[in-house]
This record gives C-alpha cells, sequence and structure tokens, in this order.
C-alpha cells in the first residue's frame, strides 16, 4: 500500500541503529510496516530493502519465511485458534469448528465484511490455558463457544480497542535509548579485534 | 530429601506480587542485587559461580549455562550474547510467563551474563506472536536504561552494554540457535551446519556467540547472589536447581509451576493438590508426554520418575522444554500424534530432504489413516519414513538432518504405534470411524 510516513522512516531509521548490521532490523522493520498498513505491501518491502541495504527480493525472501508477515490484506482482526496437542485435548478443534460456522468463513478465509480473518494456528505458548485462542496476538485463554461469540459483537461494534489493537500492531511500547545512557552500537568491524574495545568511562583492557 | 525442606522459589518468586513486572517493585523485592555482585567481581568469578552451580540449559537441549560460556573462543571480540526467548515448542509455556511478569529478573541475567562473558552487546529475542511480553520487557528495559542499569558505565561503575529487544514473526524452527541467529541477522530462519557453525566460535555475524534460554538467564541472578554452591545443593547430581514445568492437557489443576530437580516426581507434579491435583476427575492416565511434543510419551510406570535429566533420560524420553502434557483415557492416540507430527510438518524449514519430504508424507499417511482410507501397511509406512529421518528410531535420535526438527517428528510416531498398535490398526480395518469434519481441521487445502 504504501512506503513509510516520514515519522515511520525515523522510528525505523531508530531501530536500525541499534544493531551492528542493518540487516539484522529487516524483521523488526517489516512488523513497523505492517503496523503501519495492516499487512506488508510489496512497496513498503521496498522501502524495508532500502533501508536495511538489501534488495526488494531479498525482503520478500525473508518475509515469506515467517508465519506472521501477510503480504496481503487481512481483516482488521486475525483470529488465531490453537489446535495444537493440549488445546486438542480440551477442544481446540471443536473451537476452531465453531469460529468458523460462526463467522462463516473456513480458516485461512476472511468475512465479507474485512473484520475477521480466521486462522488455524500452532501453539501459542498458553497451554495451561487450553482452549486458547489470538485475535491480533492478544491472548484469550480458556474460551468457550459462547465467549468466542461475544467477544466477535464487542470486537464488531468496536469495543474492546484498547485491549485488541488492529492487525499488524504488536507492541505499543518501543524501545528507547536515552543518549546520555546509550554504551554505543559498534558495527562488527568496529568491534574487531583481540580485546574488547574500551568506551568512554571504561580503562583499557588489561593486557 | 526430607518434604519439610524449603525450596527456594528462583525464577517464579514475584509471578503473584501485585506489580511485581516493575522497577520499583522489583527493587523492593532484592532486584538488581545479583548484578550489584556481579559487577564488585571479576568476569571470571562470575563465571566459576555459574560454572559451580551447574545449571543445565532450560531450553531443551539442556547443555550446562556455565560450560556454554566457556566454550566461547578467547582472543576474538565482538562477542555477543543472545536470548532464546522464541518459545513455541507445543506445550511449552514458561519463558512468556516470566518475561510478562518477572521482565527484570531476566534483564538481570541477561546483564550479569553479558559481563561474565564480555559480551559487546546483547539481543533478547522474543516470539513475535507475544505483543503483551513484548510490551512488558520493552518497559522493563527502557526503565533500566534510564535508572542507570543499562547502557553505560552500569550502577556507575566502568561497565556497559547495549541491550536490544528484538522481535520473531512466526517460526518455530527459530528456537534452534543457529537458525535463531540466521534470523537475528535478518534472514529466512534456516538452522546452520555444526561444525563450522558453532555459535561459540562462529555465531551471530560470525563472532563468538553464547545464546541462551529465557529460564536458564532468570536463574542467574539467584545464582550471583546465594552462589553456584547453593543451586547445586538444589536437586540431585544429574540435575540442579529448581525447574519451570507446565502442566496441561487433562489434568486437573493445569498450570505453570516451578518444582525442584531430582527429587520431584512426574506423580508428585501430576497428583500433588499444589500442582495439578490429579488427572482430570473420573479418569485414568493414558500417557503423557514428558518434555515438549519432541519427547517420546510416557505411561503410568513412569509416573514414579524424578524429573531428573539422567532419569528421564535412561528411561527413554528427556525433560526437554519443561512441557508435560497429560493424556487421559478418553484420547484418540492417532490423532494426538497426528497433531504432533503435522506439527513438525508445517514448521520444517525445508533445508533438509528427510525432514521436509519425511515430516510431508508422515502428516499425509496420517490423514489418510483418519480419514477412514488408510491401508493396513501404513503403520510399518509410518514407521519406515520415521526411521528414514531417524534412524533406528532409537533414543536419544539419530539425525539424519541438520537440525533436530525432523527427528523429534518420530517420537510421537514411534512411541503411539508401540504402546497403541491396536488404535491404528481400528482405524485401518474401519473399526474406527472419523469424526467426520473435525478430524481433518489441520489438513493442508494444498
Amino acid at each position: 500500500m504504501a512506503r513509510f510516513t516520514p515519522e515511520n522512516v525515523k522510528i525505523a531509521e531508530a531501530i536500525v541503529a541499534r544493531y551492528p548490521r542493518k540487516r539484522s532490523a529487516t524483521i523488526p522493520l517489516c512488523h513497523l510496516a505492517q503496523e503501519q498498513d495492516g499487512y506488508l505491501a510489496d512497496d513498503a518491502m521496498e522501502h524495508v530493502a532500502e533501508l536495511v541495504g538489501a534488495t526488494p527480493a531479498e525482503v520478500r525472501g525473508v518475509a515469506t519465511f515467517y508465519e506472521m508477515f501477510k503480504l496481503h490484506p487481512v481483516g482488521k482482526y486475525l483470529v488465531g485458534v490453537c489446535t495444537n496437542i493440549s488445546c486438542m485435548l480440551l477442544g481446540g478443534e471443536e473451537l476452531l469448528q465453531h469460529c468458523s460456522k460462526s463467522l462463516g468463513v473456513k480458516p485461512g478465509g476472511t468475512t465479507d465484511d474485512g473484520m475477521f480473518t480466521l486462522e488455524e494456528t500452532e501453539c501459542l505458548a498458553a497451554c495451561t490455558e487450553a482452549p486458547m485462542l489470538q485475535v491480533n496476538y492478544r491472548y484469550f485463554h480458556r474460551i468457550d463457544h459462547d465467549g468466542f461469540d461475544r467477544l466477535v459483537d464487542e470486537l464488531r461494534q468496536g469495543g474492546r480497542a484498547d485491549e485488541v489493537p488492529p492487525h499488524g500492531t504488536l507492541s505499543r511500547v518501543r524501545q528507547v535509548i536515552p543518549e546520555e545512557r546509550a554504551f554505543g552500537v559498534l558495527p562488527v568491524e568496529a568491534a574487531r579485534g583481540a580485546d574488547r574495545p574500551a568506551r568512554a568511562g571504561e580503562p583499557e583492557p588489561a593486557k | 530429601m526430607s518434604a519439610e525442606r524449603r525450596v527456594p522459589k528462583i525464577v517464579s518468586s514475584r509471578w503473584d506480587v501485585k506489580n511485581g513486572h516493575t522497577l520499583d517493585v522489583y527493587l523492593q523485592t532484592g532486584g538488581y542485587q545479583g548484578l550489584e555482585r556481579a559487577l564488585s567481581m571479576t568476569p571470571e568469578q562470575v563465571h566459576d559461580e555459574v560454572k559451580a552451580a551447574t545449571i543445565q540449559g532450560r531450553g531443551g537441549a539442556g547443555f550446562p549455562a556455565g560450560a556454554k560460556w566457556g566454550l566461547i573462543a578467547p582472543g576474538n571480540y565482538p562477542r555477543y550474547l543472545v536470548i532464546n526467548g522464541d518459545e513455541s515448542e507445543p506445550g511449552t509455556y514458561k519463558d512468556r510467563v516470566i518475561i510478562e511478569r518477572d521482565p527484570h529478573l531476566l534483564l538481570e541475567g541477561v546483564l550479569i551474563t553479558a559481563y561474565a562473558i564480555r559480551a559487546e552487546q546483547a539481543f533478547i529475542y522474543i516470539r513475535g506472536e507475544m505483543p503483551f511480553a513484548h510490551e512488558r520487557m520493552i518497559q522493563a528495559v527502557n526503565d533500566a536504561y534510564r535508572a542507570g542499569y543499562v547502557g553505560r558505565n552500569v550502577l556507575g561503575k566502568p561497565w556497559g552494554v547495549e541491550v536490544v529487544v528484538h522481535w520473531g514473526a512466526g517460526a518455530y524452527i527459530v528456537g534452534e540457535e543457529t537458525a535463531l541467529i540466521e534470523s537475528l541477522e535478518g534472514n529466512r530462519g534456516m538452522p546452520r551446519l555444526k561444525p563450522p557453525y558453532f555459535p561459540a566460535a562462529k555465531g551471530l555475524y560470525m563472532q563468538p556467540t553464547v545464546v541462551n534460554n529465557v529460564e536458564t538467564m532468570a536463574n542467574i541472578p539467584w545464582i550471583v547472589s546465594n552462589g553456584g554452591a547453593a543451586f547445586a545443593a538444589l536437586g540431585n547430581e544429574t540435575s540442579n536447581g529448581t525447574r519451570l514445568f507446565a502442566l496441561s492437557g487433562h489434568v486437573n489443576k493445569p498450570g505453570v509451576y516451578e518444582v525442584e530437580l531430582g527429587v520431584t516426581t512426574f506423580r508428585d507434579l501430576v497428583e500433588k493438590p499444589e500442582y495439578g491435583a490429579g488427572v482430570r476427575s473420573g479418569h485414568a492416565l493414558k500417557a503423557f508426554i514428558p518434555g515438549g511434543a519432541s519427547a517420546p510419551w510416557f505411561y503410568e510406570e513412569h509416573l514414579d520418575l524424578p524429573l531428573s535429566a539422567k532419569e528421564v533420560g535412561d528411561a527413554g524420553s528427556m525433560l526437554g522444554s519443561g512441557a508435560v502434557v497429560i493424556m487421559d483415557e478418553t484420547t484418540d492416540a492417532v490423532r494426538a500424534a497426528w497433531r504432533v507430527v503435522m506439527f513438525f510438518a508445517k514448521e520444517s524449514c525445508g533445508k533438509c530432504t528427510p525432514c521436509r519430504e519425511g515430516t510431508t508424507w508422515l502428516r499425509r499417511i496420517y490423514e489418510r489413516i483418519l480419514s477412514g482410507a488408510g491401508r493396513p501397511e501404513d503403520i510399518e509406512l509410518l514407521l519406515d519414513v520415521a526411521d528414514n529421518i531417524s534412524p533406528g528410531l532409537a533414543w536419544p535420535p539419530r539425525q539424519t538432518t541438520i537440525c533436530p526438527l525432523g527427528p523429534s517428528a518420530a517420537s510421537p510416531i514411534a512411541s503411539s504405534i508401540r504402546r497403541f498398535r491396536h488404535e491404528y490398526e481400528a482405524y485401518v480395518t474401519g473399526a474406527t470411524r472419523p469424526a467426520d469434519d473435525l478430524v481433518l481441521t489441520g489438513a493442508d487445502p494444498t
């Protein structure tokens, strides 16, 4: 849909600066693009490539490896139902069936109003809270069929906006390294040697 | 060994403390004292304490952390510290709890370790599907920077380190340490061949790197504060300290419990009222997974084994990632095995042929059986394909692949066929009818 906005370019540059090599910022920047657009658009990947010093094809190659990057628009709410072993034992498959009937889409599909995309997911690390699902990666533990229907109603009516931000938004807290506290990130080559390079306030390494 | 002996909560002490995740409460409850102590020691002395503790890595492979740090090649800088928070082994749920409820504990462990190994920089890699954990972790790191615990001149001392919180994006294989490094370098998360790419020698950016699990790191502040010997005094000869176990499935009280290794048994964990409080009421145990989806299954006769690497290993399985999944007699063993196998098929990165092709075919054979179209010879075929990924179906598994993902798929197959062959036979003879559309919810649409 779009390249990064000027505001997001600033955020992206701060992320890139935290790594000894720019390429390490590829996944965080793809998340940022997805936060901006709700999915990972072609020109966003081109912009990521420019910022990390890769080709657009390389960024696409990385993005397609990871489940969370959606290269086409999805619903505002991505519903992921776990059916792996711990959830399966306690009704995860039945929950997925119910979600599918209730939303009127098969796993992988998006409702006609563009509100919900349903996914069957693998283990989401809430095994003691089975059955469970995520909406935009926010956890809903021990959820029953009626509970799911009520949740869908609320979301349709614009409820729970604080709890469940639109698809693509992950952490709403961004890492900030205050300049006066920063230790400093050295490129790998600049840090290379037989000793750990000293910084301001540090003694030279003992020989 | 007496039940009266007081066992400390090393990694879960703040889980029930109100606002235990905040810097204020962390400091009020003894936080950052381990770091303070570490910085008054030499890096080598800190390393010695961790070596004395002999803490086996809590990620799954169980390699002792102190020994791992010692593998780092001398005289080759920069070195990096990478924290593996890509928790996604089915049944495993502990690192997320630590990050969400006590992120400063993890951070303190990271700082002490970075100091001990003289790391240039530290990266905390957290699974992408856990944004709440990200929020808690990033808030903790931001607060700790401002308060002088991270960054330059930590605690006013001439030492510093930059700590970066990094995102995953949905790939189980990235939990394998060399794949994690690939991912952190901005690549597809495919494992590297070992040798030569042992992280301690050629890790992140081809530099010496220590990769440690979240729970392992969360133990480090206690070890430094109380001494390695105090930690080693907990547990038995082969498994020291306490450990988190996620108990899930058919139990009355599923939960994440911190228990002492070596002396606690599976039966304690499943039956004691403070833990699982028994198999789901009115039901009997059929089988259980002792250490995550990759682990061979255990049964009633294994309940009295201690939670100890050696005993569990000798009995043919592993504590792995601390995920104990209980299955009662209502469980369809074929379907349960299929779920686990499908997981590995989906999560195979595709680099090695035996895993990529093998897990995919295994999955298809399972789906044929479960849909009612199975043939009698399919049971042997499953074993044959699994044997081609992990020759001999032995324990510990032999590998035809770069990493253990493919061989892990053999565990549930060998386990369930050896013990419950009659259930497979019931499917292929038509005695068991497939449960309509429910069975194949996960079937690959392609």
